[in-house]
């Protein structure tokens, strides 16, 4: 297990210095930096800069030196200073723009991810135990519009729902009162009224696809003779089936990469956006059209970091839930 | 079951897919919107990019069919023309129906001119006024005053498509890359997968916007359609590439394969004569999954407005006039090219489980 962990971390590390590069380079190879939609800027206002003054603009920014070496007085500013760079838009260090709204991001992730969990997993086991019922059907049905439904589409819905029909201040993760209000304990409430529907929003393609996956994995495993043996044995049903068959069944997630945080992660962009959240989505969103560099590369450094170490929680939780998993997990490492 | 013995490979795959109900439903479906996405200038009643300024956010007509006349009832299908009147008290427009003034519809009338592909010059279309000059809105209006069916229908061309070149461009990649891993196996095979891994474990969605506003504005719409694919494909190799590599290595081992081999079969004609017959059904089932995810990618870049951009018209696009509350709450039906979302990722998803299926026709 600390040998597993160990390698896990180093692998982790790796990881996280490839994100650092894709993050940057992603945003900086594109044709066109901040200084160009300055410039056009200036062009609808009837302003012509000259070619030395835009020359002057980048130098300020620190645009005009190639790609890699901007790369790495990024990296080194981190690493030495903690600075993240400076917004260009927001004329603000990058740091003091993301601290809270990584925070929340994070938080609605691990929120959606535990809702997933904890309606999937039981709906999964019903829906394959009382296989061919009428609930199996109905949750056969609802994950396959689940999963069909854009995440955008079904937030406009649940909006207008919660607008028509519960009369909640629209969009958001906070009423109006308390978005800049410090934290306190009517705050949080006030954020854990606002949260449920991006949890939902954000939880249901991945809630569709466990209860599908959990369903067909547990169907493999409940005519199989060691089921058989321990009903023989005269173990109770509901035990018998948490003890063996649905550990049995869980196991594939791990084995065929547990990628739903990173889609929890993912998504959580584009449901922000519409709805409004004070997450990093419509901060990142705002700061690629305005080609804003430090900003940009460090919420989607941040971003890939989150979904990597989420992955790497949510393994380890199954490998505590699964013996199975563990010797897997051990196997696999030996490779 | 009966004696199926005699039945080759592709008949037992296609038995097995015709005892799946859901899947024949959704392969009709989809063909239908594949049908619909190559006649639309046909099946649109109006051309997408006409506008009224008086028929803003027109609500949908209803359709009738009898007409009573001065010479008596006949089959004429029919709608009755709209008013509209300023509510003062709240500012809006609202719109009724006017029995005195009946526009009458007909199949196969002369209309809007279009070029059919680009290519043919026509104006027949299937349904529409028989008098050119009169509009019909069957869906509704958008806030120009254009026809949200006819529109939506011509979406369908580019939302469907973009879905099946962003798959065909990631399944050339994925075949090519997965290829190469499972035939060199090793140390080529580990760092392929440690790429594939890393790569998935990168959330898409942010490294999509990242790509796709990148693209300037003033890009033309047909290379801006060939970026949105390649942007989506460079994510969606990975999935694919995984299955083909994973076929290809359990295949290897197959002891029919080495049975052919052992009979002095040549290496091209144990892949096309005994592994493409064996993966090709995975792969289709595998492809035809990953379109709705396409589809649905295109149509949230495009609603974010990063993705395509007018005058583009695709579903994604159609969507971005439906941002707003209170375009739920007043004009819900510019909320239909979502339904065709959601109509077509179904059937595909249908398909593709039914397809799925029956790629392994001798499973239980």
């Amino acid at each position: 297990m600390a040998r597993f962990l160990a390698r896990r971390l180093v692998l982790m590390l790796l990881t996280v210095i490839a994100i650092s590069v894709i993050s940057f380079f992603i945003i900086i190879l594109p044709p066109g930096d901040f200084v160009d939609r300055l410039v056009q800027e200036a062009n609808q206002y009837g302003e012509n800069l000259e070619p030395h003054e835009i020359e002057d603009l980048r130098r300020n920014y620190g645009l005009d030196r190639s790609a890699v070496e901007q790369y790495f007085v990024w990296i080194r500013n981190i690493l030495f200073r903690g600075d993240f760079g400076y917004s260009f838009g927001w004329d603000l260090p990058v740091s003091e723009l993301i601290g809270q709204r990584l925070g929340l991001t994070a938080f609605l992730s691990v929120v959606t991810l535990l809702f997933v969990w904890i309606v999937a997993i039981p709906v999964g086991i019903y829906a394959a135990v009382r296989k061919y019922s009428l609930g199996d059907y109905v949750f056969t049905f609802l994950g396959f519009i689940g999963l069909a439904i854009p995440n955008f589409l079904l937030a406009l819905v649940l909006l207008y729902i919660s607008f028509r029909y519960f009369g909640q201040s629209v969009g958001g993760l906070f009423s109006p009162e308390y978005v800049n209000a410090p934290w306190t304990f009517a705050r949080f409430a006030d954020l854990l009224s606002h949260l449920w529907i991006p949890v939902i929003v954000l939880g249901t393609a991945g809630t569709a696809e466990i209860i599908r996956k959990i369903r067909a994995n547990l169907l493999d495993e409940l005519h199989r003779p060691y089921v058989l043996t321990a009903r023989a044995k005269g173990l109770g049903e509901t035990y018998l089936l948490l003890k063996y068959p649905v550990r049995h069944s869980l196991n594939p997630f791990v084995s065929e990469l547990n990628d739903l945080f990173v889609k929890i992660v993912s998504g959580e962009t584009i449901v922000a956006v519409v709805l409004g959240l004070q997450t990093t989505g419509p901060l990142l969103l705002e700061a690629l059209k305005e080609e804003d560099l430090y900003l940009a590369s460090t919420l989607i450094m941040f971003l890939s970091f989150l979904a990597v170490l989420g992955t790497l929680f949510s393994d380890l939780l199954l490998m505590l839930l699964d013996p199975k998993i563990r010797r897997q997990a051990a196997s696999r490492e030996m490779m | 079951m009966t004696y199926v013995a005699h039945l080759s490979h592709s008949q037992l795959v296609m038995r097995r897919f015709l005892r799946h109900r859901l899947g024949i439903f959704g392969g009709v479906m989809t063909l239908l919107i594949y049908l619909v996405a190559a006649f639309v200038e046909f099946l649109a009643p109006h051309a997408p990019d006409t506008y009224l300024a008086k028929d803003v956010y027109a609500p949908p007509q209803s359709m009738h069919w009898i007409l009573d006349g001065p010479d008596g009832r006949r089959f004429q299908p029919h709608v009755y023309s709209l008013r509209s009147t300023t509510d003062y008290n709240t500012g809006q427009r609202v719109f009724e129906e006017d029995p005195d003034r009946v526009i009458e519809l007909g199949f196969l009338v002369r209309g809007d001119s279009y070029k059919f592909w680009g290519l043919i010059s026509a104006n027949l279309h299937f349904i529409g006024p028989k008098d050119p000059g009169e509009r019909v809105y069957f869906l509704g209006a958008d806030r120009l005053g254009r026809d949200v069916l006819s529109r939506t229908i011509y979406a369908t061309r580019v939302s469907m498509t973009i879905g099946l070149v962003g798959v065909g461009i990631s399944l050339v990649l994925g075949i090519a890359i997965g290829g190469i891993s499972g035939y060199f196996g090793g140390i080529v095979d580990l760092a392929i997968q440690r790429l594939i891994e890393f790569l998935q474990s990168l959330p898409s969605i942010p490294l999509w916007i990242g790509l796709a506003a990148a693209i300037p504005p003033t890009t033309p719409p047909i290379r801006t359609y060939f970026f949105i694919t390649a942007i989506l494909s460079i994510i969606g190799w990975t999935g694919l590439a995984r299955v083909v590599r994973g076929r290809f290595m359990s295949l290897k081992d197959e002891n029919f394969i080495k049975a052919a081999l052992l009979d002095g079969n040549r290496p091209v004609r144990i892949i096309r004569r005994h592994m493409v017959p064996n993966f090709l059904s995975h792969i289709i089932a595998v492809v035809t999954l990953a379109i709705p995810g396409m589809i649905i990618a295109e149509t949230s870049l495009s609603f974010l407005g990063i993705g395509l951009r007018p005058p583009v018209v695709s579903w994604g696009v159609l969507l971005q006039e439906a941002q707003t509350l209170r375009s739920i709450a007043t004009d819900p039906w510019l909320f239909l090219p979502g339904a065709a979302v959601v109509v077509a990722v179904l059937s595909l998803n249908f398909l593709g489980d039914g397809l799925r299926d029956a790629a392994d026709p001798y499973a239980n």
